[in-house]
């Protein structure tokens, strides 16, 4: 049965009707058509389908949309914002692009969306902490590209450039 | 001039990925598409006997195909379909087991369904059940050896090779390993391992003004034009291929996406609206291939001073139950064989058998890490034997400029021994300390294991000459330049080098050159985008295109027209015989030396990984932002290879087809990863460069085994080494 469900995706307001079981990653991607979500493995373990819900990554294969309504989800469409015109790269987008953190692309807009919830929350520390802990934060999305390193170094980098905190 | 070669230049790709806005096979709009799904076999070995339809089920909604539904044959022309085969190196596997035909492993296709949704298409399957006849299936070497069940010809032998050097026949060998002061010997195992891209398998098909159009997540477009040419039975302008962005293929999307898109132009031909077909994860790993399961019996004959006096090496491989592509595999692995180490007499036997496993294939490194893990391990004992250290060991033995290898190939150019020798005892430090207690309280032991090793780049003797490869640049009238080449971008950055290659060459900024997207309508056959080759051949190709566009435009001609397509031209004094291979096995080499540390602990068997430092010797880093990610993704693959990655085979089906049990290195898995790029340039390849892609995995899986016998006092000669086997060795 079909559900008229509420909720916002990168601050627009969106009124989806689905059955309240479709996985939030469908409603993203077919709905919605916003296609940068992947879907890598379909059971929660690669993190190629992360977003935000209320702020905190989710994988979004996992997530039912009946489970959203009324609450806000954020995609990587949603990471970058627009000012005079000109798209303005989030710091991680941007340090992921400068530093290689990016290969073949797929797991990236996962990678994107939680690392930018890792710097904007302000979870890495100053210093030699903020690597170790970068991985820690990121090991729910699997790369298997770039042996992750450039990734670390992008993460790193752009929390340094935003002071670890707001972009 | 400008020169765009060696800067890390972003990648072209780089912001549309970081986006969300590249868009990969499942992203397209495809108006009308259906999709389709496949009805697989469910055992090993035995019949097809037919597909029964549940009657409960409406058929009329979905499509449902077998073998017999089309006319085989005729071709296109005679209005029926050329041949029922993916055709590759030889035509033995079907596109479909027709009813009545051999089924040779558990993922075989049967039938293929499509409905307009993909839901309908699944339920369909779940209502379409295959009868099926048992027979008993071959799931081991040994048991392929023994041939009781014969799967192919009288040996179940796909394809043997052997190599001489320094002895005319056994007999002579036999003397020249009797002769040495002693002898290492063992027998390594390296276990099958998956590609894991993390965006599946992925094709598209339909119908576009009488012309196939196929559109997918690929590394070969003309490997899959090839292919449906034979099973269309169709002249090449009535079928296009057309890459789309592809999230990773390490090899797992070389030779098996001809299958996906046949099984696409089937179904958009039964059900006249375009098809698309996108693998869930764990289709694809059940049915798709991997890195070939290898048992390699390695012997070393030592004289009293150490040097290595002879050497002899068998390698057996599981190719699964088709041909595909495992002579060739088989062919590098055995080329690797006997190590970047001089030596005289040097015997390799090799063959590769059949099973009823799924067919394994193309893996990054191709042979060459299954060979690479046992004489790797065996230097390493040698050195222990010797009373030698182990880096000190390999650099005394290793091969220079003048040596020659074992198929007698004398180098000439671009050896980087003694700078990778050098890099990495500049970077090792201090071993780790032996004994330790870790964070959670729990004694711990540490080692440090160092390996070196070499990977020929570009295809084997003389395959570079007979695929010819092409490559034009265009002048448009705006100022800008196509480049066309059919080389795609797996995530490896080959449009951006090949944008840095062309610019450099043109005199031009890279923002004036565009590399066009593989289509097979649009840009010449270069050659596969496989063995190390892209940068190497092919920007080679593009590098001489450009200058001779270039050279046109400052001889006063008008850009518009202004187009040269340059074809490969072998370097000088290559020399290879097929029939006792023999020769100049590979245009040039990349050396690399990997050490690793690492701590086990010896309550949980738990292995940590505390340093990784990788030299590798490319020739030219045309990028080396981008060199240095295929370094250290060749890197994590090799690492994970040797301590996480298992496929589980029960009764010939993957028992771990799901990420959540066949897994793969996280972040949190691997340590920071110290990268040394390392140039001894190659006089024919642009601007010095050679092959990077695949040597990062050939190495580090020894390096790991070799610090685990370091650490814990017992040898590892199987991988990968997991806890339960850490506890077995301990006893």
């Amino acid at each position: 049965m079909a559900d008229s469900i509420q909720l916002t995706v990168n601050g627009d307001v969106y009124a989806l009707t689905a059955s309240p079981w479709k996985r939030l990653l469908d409603a993203l991607r077919e709905d919605l058509r916003l296609t940068g979500t992947k879907e890598g493995c379909g059971e929660g373990e690669c993190g190629a389908c992360t977003v935000l819900l209320d702020g905190v990554p989710v994988n979004s294969c996992l997530v039912a949309v009946g489970q959203c309504g009324g609450r806000a989800v954020t995609t990587v469409e949603g990471l970058a914002r627009r000012a005079d015109g000109e798209t303005i790269l989030h710091a991680v987008q941007r340090e992921l692009v400068a530093r290689g953190g990016a290969q073949c692309g797929i797991c990236t807009p996962g990678i994107a969306v939680c690392a930018a919830h890792v710097i904007d929350a302000g979870r890495l520390a100053a210093g030699a902490a903020a690597r170790p802990q970068a991985r820690e934060l990121l090991a729910g999305n699997i790369c298997r590209c770039t042996g992750y390193q450039l990734i670390v170094d992008a993460v790193v980098a752009a929390a340094g450039a935003t002071g670890g905190a707001k972009r | 001039m400008s020169t765009f070669v060696g800067q890390g230049v972003p990648r072209v790709d780089g912001v549309a990925k970081v986006t969300g806005a590249a868009r990969y096979l499942d992203d397209l709009d495809l108006p009308g598409a259906w999709h389709g799904v496949t009805v697989r076999s469910t055992i090993a070995h035995g019949t097809f006997d037919g597909l029964d339809l549940d009657p409960g089920f409406d058929w009329s909604r979905v499509t449902v195909v077998t073998a017999d539904r089309f006319t085989w044959g005729p071709g296109r022309a005679g209005g029926g379909l050329g041949s029922n085969h993916v055709a590759l190196i030889e035509d033995d596997q079907p596109a479909l087991v027709p009813p009545g035909g051999t089924i040779r492993h558990v993922a075989e296709p049967l039938a293929l369904i499509a409905a307009p949704t993909r839901a309908l298409a699944l339920a369909a399957r779940a209502a379409a059940r295959p009868r099926q006849t048992a027979r008993p299936p071959v799931l081991t070497i040994d048991d392929a050896l023994r041939a009781e069940v014969k799967l192919r010809g009288d040996d179940n032998v796909f394809k043997s090779f052997l190599i001489r050097k320094g002895h005319a026949d056994d007999d002579e060998l036999d003397v020249a390993m009797a002769s040495a002061a002693r002898i290492v010997e063992g027998t390594y195992e390296t276990g099958a391992q998956e590609q894991m891209y993390i965006e599946p398998q992925a094709m598209a098909a339909w119908l576009e003004a009488g012309v196939v159009k196929v559109v997918g997540s690929m590394q070969c477009p003309y490997y899959v034009h090839k292919a449906m040419k034979a099973l269309l039975g169709c002249a090449g302008d009535d079928v296009v291929i057309a890459q789309t962005v592809t999230g990773g293929g390490f090899g797992g999307k070389e030779e098996y996406p001809s299958m996906l898109a046949a099984h696409c132009v089937l179904l958009t031909r039964a059900a006249g609206v375009p098809i698309k077909m996108i693998y869930d994860r764990a289709e694809d790993i059940a049915a798709t291939t991997k890195r070939h399961p290898a048992r390699v019996h390695h012997r070393l004959g030592l004289r009293a001073d150490g040097s290595i006096a002879a050497i002899d090496v068998e390698v057996i491989m599981d190719g699964g139950a088709y041909l595909t592509l495992s002579p060739v595999v088989l062919s590098r692995g055995v080329l690797h064989a006997a190590g970047p180490y001089r030596c005289d007499v040097v015997r390799i036997r090799g063959r590769v058998v059949a099973t009823n496993h799924p067919p394994h294939g193309a893996f990054r490194g191709f042979g060459a890490p299954q060979t690479t893990f046992a004489y790797e391990r065996q230097i390493d004992k040698a050195a222990r034997l010797s009373g030698a250290d182990p880096w000190t060991y390999r650099d005394r033995h290793a091969l220079r400029l003048g040596d020659t290898t074992a198929t007698g190939q004398r180098l000439e150019s671009s050896v980087g021994t003694d700078e990778v020798v050098q890099a990495i005892r500049a970077a090792a430090g201090d071993p780790p300390e032996r004994l330790g207690v870790n964070a959670h309280g729990a004694p711990v032991r540490r080692g440090r294991g160092l390996a070196f090793y070499f990977h020929g780049a570009g295809f084997t003797g003389s395959g570079e000459q007979r695929l010819a490869g092409r490559a034009s640049v265009a002048a448009r009238a705006d100022g800008r330049f196509d480049v066309l080449a059919s080389s795609t971008d797996i995530g490896q950055g080959a449009t951006t080098i090949f944008t840095q290659i062309a610019a450099t060459a043109l005199g031009v900024p890279v923002d004036r050159v565009r590399v066009a997207d593989p289509s097979t309508d649009e840009v010449p056959d270069s050659g596969p985008t496989v063995a190390s080759r892209t940068c190497m051949v092919v920007g080679g190709l593009v590098e001489r295109a450009a200058r001779r566009v270039r050279e046109r435009l400052a001889a006063g001609e008008d850009p518009a027209g202004v187009v040269e397509t340059v074809q490969y031209e072998p370097p000088p004094g290559i020399q290879w015989d097929d029939a006792t291979y023999t020769g100049s096995a590979y245009p040039c080499y990349g050396w690399a030396g990997c050490l690793v540390d690492v701590e086990v602990d010896l309550d949980t068997r738990e292995v940590t990984l505390l340093r990784c430092v990788h030299a590798v010797d490319v020739g030219k880093a045309i990028n080396p932002v981008i060199v240095t990610g295929q370094i250290e993704g060749g890197t994590v693959q090799a690492l994970g290879w040797a301590l996480l990655e298992h496929i589980v085979y029960k009764d010939g089906r993957v028992a771990n087809a799901n990420m959540t049990n066949c897994i793969v290195p996280t972040f949190a898995d691997v340590p920071e990863l110290e990268t040394i790029i390392v140039e001894c340039p190659y006089p024919y390849g642009p601007s010095g460069a050679k092959g990077v892609g695949e040597i990062p995995m050939d190495g580090p899986a020894a390096a790991v085994a070799n610090a685990l016998e370091d650490a814990l006092g017992v040898p590892f000669d199987r991988i990968p080494v997991l806890p339960e086997d850490i506890s077995r060795a301990l006893g």
